[in-house]
């Protein structure tokens, strides 16, 4: 009977030393790991962003100058869907970074 | 010296017309076929006896499942899962494409640099989540067009806006990947233009070749970088419209 218990301290003892190991293994692997995913996904946002920007400037003209052609109105409704574009172009960046940020969820609870 | 956009000229390699239609099997639609082909063999031969523990190819597709499987849970939550395999088909796709774009000989191509052909994905993408919003939850899905809590005189204003800034969804999805494909595929080109004629000069100018024989270097791993990111990106933004589809705001 003390022999089991014995054993299975020294068992527990191997355990718990090889569990700190390889949580420390883990540590040191984590910063460079994390470092070079931000760096992605930081180039990754920044090229979301950029993106949503244009696109909603882009249909905006689009859309416009359709309109336009089947109305006959150059160019007065292209004005008006430009700087709706603008519109939204801006409003897309400003979700898209809302999305990008999920530390606030109670803010976002407001909004809606 | 060859001009750094020529890498992306559409080539015929056997000609084809239909009716008056050119349907030429072409160097783009080559490398579609070979992107088919690579991720297919990727897949079939890596799940081909399944192991409890899995080899360095089974890990490697298990690995790739796990990553969307995770996106579309992180993004979509459960209701998305039915969904997987189209997204898994979209990320295994745009992301071979851009890798296989990335190897260089003679006839290499990268198919993703044609906004023709990411357009038409990202088309498809919004086409389908559209009708996915519209099936779950019928015409009370064109009340994602409407702002909650605005006062009537608003909402003049906000649904045109809201209405252009789902309508940008594909092109800025389309854009993205196209932009992020043609620029860093450019830079190599004219870079490695810098190394031939500086080499081709001689003497001190020769040796100065090194520079920018360096920056290719450098510039290589980048682009491998952003090959994986915009196939993520593209497969996350899915998710994302996905998700909005069906649970709306």
């Amino acid at each position: 009977m003390t022999d089991d218990e014995k054993k299975s301290e020294e068992m527990k003892a191997t355990l718990d030393d090889l569990n700190t190991r390889v949580n420390a293994a883990r540590e040191a692997n984590k910063p460079k790991k994390a470092r070079g995913l931000n760096e992605a996904t930081t180039y990754g946002i920044a090229t979301r962003l950029v993106a949503e920007l244009v696109a909603g400037l882009l249909v905006g003209v689009f859309v416009g100058w359709y309109l336009d052609q089947y109305f006959g109105t150059k160019p007065w409704l292209m004005v008006v869907m430009i700087m709706l574009g603008a519109a939204a172009g801006i409003t897309n960046v400003m979700r898209a970074a809302k999305q990008l940020v999920p530390s606030e969820p109670h803010d976002e609870d407001d909004e809606k | 010296m060859a001009s750094p956009l020529e890498q992306f000229t559409v080539k015929p390699w056997v000609q084809i017309d239909v009716a008056g239609y050119d349907i030429s099997f072409t160097n783009s639609a080559a490398a579609m076929v070979a992107t088919l082909i690579v991720v297919t063999l990727f897949v079939t031969i890596g799940m081909r006896k399944t192991a409890l523990v899995p080899g360095r190819w089974q890990s490697g597709v298990e690995m790739c499942y796990e990553f969307v499987a995770k996106m579309l849970g992180d993004t979509a939550g459960p209701d998305g899962r039915k969904y997987f395999p189209f997204i898994f088909t979209l990320f295994m796709f745009v992301l071979a494409a851009n890798l296989i774009g990335m190897v260089p000989w003679l006839h290499s191509f990268t198919f993703t640099s044609h906004i023709a052909v990411t357009f038409a994905m990202a088309v498809f993408v919004f086409l389908g989540v559209t009708l996915i919003g519209f099936i779950t939850h019928g015409f009370k899905f064109l009340g994602f067009f409407v702002p909650h809590g605005a006062p009537w005189y608003l909402l003049l204003i906000l649904v045109p806006i809201e209405i252009i800034s789902y309508l940008s969804r594909p092109i800025s999805l389309s854009v993205r990947l196209f932009a992020n494909m043609v620029a860093g595929h450019t830079m190599l080109k004219v870079f490695g233009g810098f190394v031939v004629s500086l080499g081709a000069l001689g003497g001190v100018f020769a040796a100065s070749a090194f520079l920018p024989f360096a920056f290719i270097v450098a510039l290589t791993g980048l682009e491998l970088l952003v090959a994986c990111l915009q196939a993520y990106v593209f497969a996350m933004l899915t998710c994302l419209y996905l998700n909005d589809a069906l649970h709306m705001h």
